[in-house]
């Protein structure tokens, strides 16, 4: 299944500057494992022990995938999945 | 001394890893996405010196200009700061403690919360990095302060706000010509909206892109109390937590003073403030973790009403190394801790402060506070913006033009 994950600008000099990747997978673990294989710099900005780091976060839909089933949630054909920093706000 | 010397104001640093960046609209580290803070190199400040310059300066916070991230003059048309310390002898007794309580009402600013300090530091840095508008994501109060100093600054903006906001502050923002964008979700969506606008337009939000500037401003709460307690720190300080931002900038602000040697004495002891129905950093306190899970808010003190914040993990550090706590208060408690501070010093405050009262009763209930220690209360907010949280609370009594009815009514003889 083909979902769409959005980079943030501070990133794309990890994709040669695209700021929307097309990946392949059920679940939001699978899609990022099938970004880093394509672009291996990504995993340690993002990840970290297999982990997502702390201050990063991701949506499926405008969801924050911790209300989900974290790297477990569910990811359907079309979906977009989005990659933002933690430290917005407040 | 050329003034150049002075200005201390280094580059931006990640809090996680350490990577240093220039001084730019930048807030987040590329390298593992911590947040990204404003370093000084205060090692040619003279403590005196500094304190005499202080002492000269401005009336509100930019009489701090050696603290603040600037290179060059910074000011603004609607300076906030300075505002009153008051020492609530009225509240102690109700509360029943031999404290000293201080309530730092900064309500007192130009649009009636702390957030104009924040705001006037960041406006300032925008209109210095060349940004002709502003905007930012905001619970209410931000809002207010984001379009009222871009009018004064003259300055477009765009103030994002969750559609369901309080109607007096909906008023008290749009008021100022600003674009006000109702946003259909709570304040998290609001701000992974703004999160993704900041990267794509060439603007300004001053809780995203400029957020390590703006958090600045909250220092000068720190440098006022010390001030206004005579060049000595306070004991205790009870604080609200939103994004822990406000929480953990205070402190900061002590730090570098102590640092520095403008005020001698231990680091004041900091107590939490949220309230229960958005509490994510008093249950991370309380679980003995720096995780703090994001939670879907429902509670009255929407201006604390953040479910994901970002310096949470920083805030409970802080609670635990200081030897304080964080801890929620329920929508009663939140009532109930208006209405004391109104009762008994004067003060109406907002929802928010109403969980930092309430939370400063409930420390007064469990003996944590110590007699004779200074303990300064910091409220946030204007109880007017948020009348929804108090409507029908009121007893009004009515009678007709006449002595007779008055007297029927509330049964007091009348004295011939």
């Amino acid at each position: 299944m083909a979902v769409t994950v959005k980079i943030p600008t501070q990133l794309r000099a990890t994709t040669g500057g695209l700021a929307d990747l097309s990946a392949e997978g059920s679940t939001v673990g699978e899609v990022l494992e099938a970004v880093f294989s394509e672009h291996g710099d990504l995993r340690d900005r993002i990840t970290e022990e297999g982990e997502l780091r702390r201050f990063v976060n991701v949506y499926v839909g405008g969801e924050d995938i911790r209300f989900g089933e974290g790297l477990g949630t569910a990811v359907s054909d079309g979906t977009e999945v989005t990659i933002l920093p933690a430290v917005a706000g407040g | 001394m050329k003034g150049n010397d002075r200005m201390a104001v280094k580059n931006l640093k990640c809090k996680e890893c350490s990577t240093e960046y220039e001084l730019g609209a930048n807030f987040f580290c590329a390298e593992c996405f911590g947040p990204l803070e404003v370093r000084y190199d205060y090692s040619g400040l003279n403590p005196e010196e500094t304190r005499r310059r202080i002492q000269a300066g401005s009336r509100g916070i930019w009489r701090y200009a050696d603290f603040l991230p600037f290179d060059g003059k910074a000011g603004d048309p609607l300076e906030p700061g300075m505002t009153p310390l008051i020492k609530a002898d009225r509240l102690s007794d109700r509360l029943g403690t031999g404290a000293e309580i201080y309530i730092k009402n900064d309500a007192a600013n130009p649009t009636h919360s702390f957030k104009d300090r924040v705001v006037a530091v960041a406006i300032a840095k925008a209109k210095e990095l060349g940004f002709e508008t502003v905007a930012c994501a905001s619970t209410g109060n931000l809002a207010n302060a984001v379009a009222a100093h871009a009018a004064a600054a003259g300055l477009d903006s765009y103030v994002f706000v969750p559609s369901n906001l309080e109607e007096q502050k909906l008023l008290a923002t749009d008021i100022y010509g600003t674009n006000l964008v109702g946003v259909n979700g709570n304040y998290d969506d609001v701000n992974r909206l703004c999160t993704q606008l900041a990267d794509e337009k060439p603007w300004a939000f001053v809780n995203v892109n400029l957020r390590p500037y703006y958090a600045e401003g909250s220092k000068t709460l720190a440098y006022e109390t010390v001030e206004q307690l005579g060049w000595s720190l306070p004991d205790r300080v009870v604080a609200p937590i939103a994004s822990g931002s406000l929480f953990t900038k205070i402190s900061r602000g002590f730090q570098e003073w102590k640092e520095i040697g403008l005020v001698d004495g231990e680091h004041p002891v900091f107590h939490g403030a949220q309230a229960e129905g958005c509490s994510p950093v008093a249950t991370a306190f309380a679980e003995g973790s720096r995780v703090c899970r994001p939670q879907k808010p429902d509670t009255i003190a929407k201006s604390l009403a953040i479910g994901d914040p970002a310096d949470g993990p920083y805030a409970v550090v802080q609670a635990n190394e200081t030897g304080g706590s964080i801890d929620a208060v329920n929508d009663d408690r939140i009532r109930e801790g208006i209405r004391l501070l109104a009762e008994t010093t004067g003060i109406f405050t907002e929802t928010a402060g109403g969980v930092t009262v309430g939370v400063l009763k409930k420390l007064a209930e469990r003996g944590e506070l110590n007699d004779g220690e200074k303990v300064v209360v910091y409220i946030t907010g204007e109880g007017l913006k948020t009348l929804d949280a108090n409507r029908d609370s009121f007893a009004l009594t009515e009678i007709e033009p006449t002595p007779d009815s008055f007297e029927s009514k509330f049964g007091q003889e009348v004295v011939a």
